[in-house]
């Protein structure tokens, strides 16, 4: 949970906010290279292209230059950016006609096992419910080579729109989950079924990939 | 608590929203089984690798007309 106010977060974005208003340009750079791609995640559930995606991401960072002086840090930096976000969003979405609100996008994403029920025993077996034979341990030390960066991006594309959104904004972003709540509008409990159903398909996509290859094979 | 039980509570088992008995019968079971031990195991590791993807960004003419616009902005509000 977090703390009201944020104490440890305030003293890092006051100085975001000054090093922007003093017209620090790496500053500024460092902010849009680092966030732009979950926006571009979470507009896309509002907007019908990823065209009027990009458009709503880059009239988001002049929403927040204009409206610089109007931070007042009752939350954190981010998440007031992320906020102007879903608004712009949401605005451009209806002037496409194309209201998807981010609850209708449900369906199939919060039922059955996330892990194939066949990984496991039946009421047949010596141990129902138990691994049928344990997962296979991953190597020690994962190397995050590019290969592996692929692996998640293919996993994540495969996701649920609602699941893929939770986990690039908790695992991505590092997002606190009461954060993600507030800007998706869902329940605790409902962000916590999508984070743990995203993360579990992830999780297979890096197994077959870690059990599959060859070990010493090259680009490991 | 089943293996198959315990795969689906890792999840709030992480995020400490378990009650106190669940929490307990999580952490019986993990003693006792290599098994979901690894699992939890990978599904931290899972969140490492996540943590650790480079955030794809905006194309390059966007980013560029970006930074142009924060200049003009910083210029204007100097
Ligand atoms: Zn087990």
């Amino acid at each position: 949970m977090a703390s009201p106010g944020r104490p440890d977060g305030e003293p890092r974005d006051r100085a975001l906010v000054a090093s922007l208003r003093a017209g620090d340009e790496q500053a500024f750079a460092d902010l849009v290279d680092g966030w732009s791609g979950s926006m571009l995640r979470l507009a896309r559930h509002h907007v019908a292209t990823e065209a009027a995606a990009e458009e709503v991401v880059q009239d988001t960072w002049l929403a927040v230059l204009t409206g610089l002086d109007r931070f007042r840090g009752q939350a954190s930096f981010r998440t007031w950016v992320y906020r102007i976000l879903v608004n712009q969003a949401k605005t451009r979405g209806v002037r496409d006609r194309r209201t998807v609100p981010f609850a209708s996008l449900a369906g199939g994403d919060e039922d059955g096992p996330t892990v194939d029920p066949s990984r496991f025993q039946g009421p047949e077996g010596p141990h129902p419910g138990g691994w049928r034979q344990f997962p296979q341990e991953w190597p020690e030390d994962v190397v995050l080579t590019q290969e592996v960066h692929e692996v998640v991006h293919r996993a994540l594309d495969t996701l649920p729109p609602r699941q893929r959104v939770v986990v690039a904004l908790r695992d991505l972003e590092g997002f606190e989950a009461d954060e993600v709540s507030d800007l998706l509008e869902i329940s605790a409990g409902n962000q916590r079924v999508l984070l743990h159903r995203g993360r579990s398909v992830v999780r297979a996509h890096l197994e077959s990939y870690y059990t599959a290859a060859p070990v010493g094979s090259a680009g490991r | 608590m089943t293996c198959e039980e315990f795969v689906e509570l890792v999840t709030a088992y992480l995020e400490g929203t378990l009650t106190p008995a669940q929490r307990a019968a999580f952490e019986e079971h993990l003693e006792v089984c290599p098994g979901c031990d690894t699992y939890l195991d990978q599904i931290r590791a899972t969140i490492d690798v996540l943590g650790a993807v480079p955030p794809e960004s905006l194309h390059g003419t966007a980013r560029q007309r970006l930074l142009d616009a924060f200049s003009d902005w910083s210029a204007g509000s100097a």
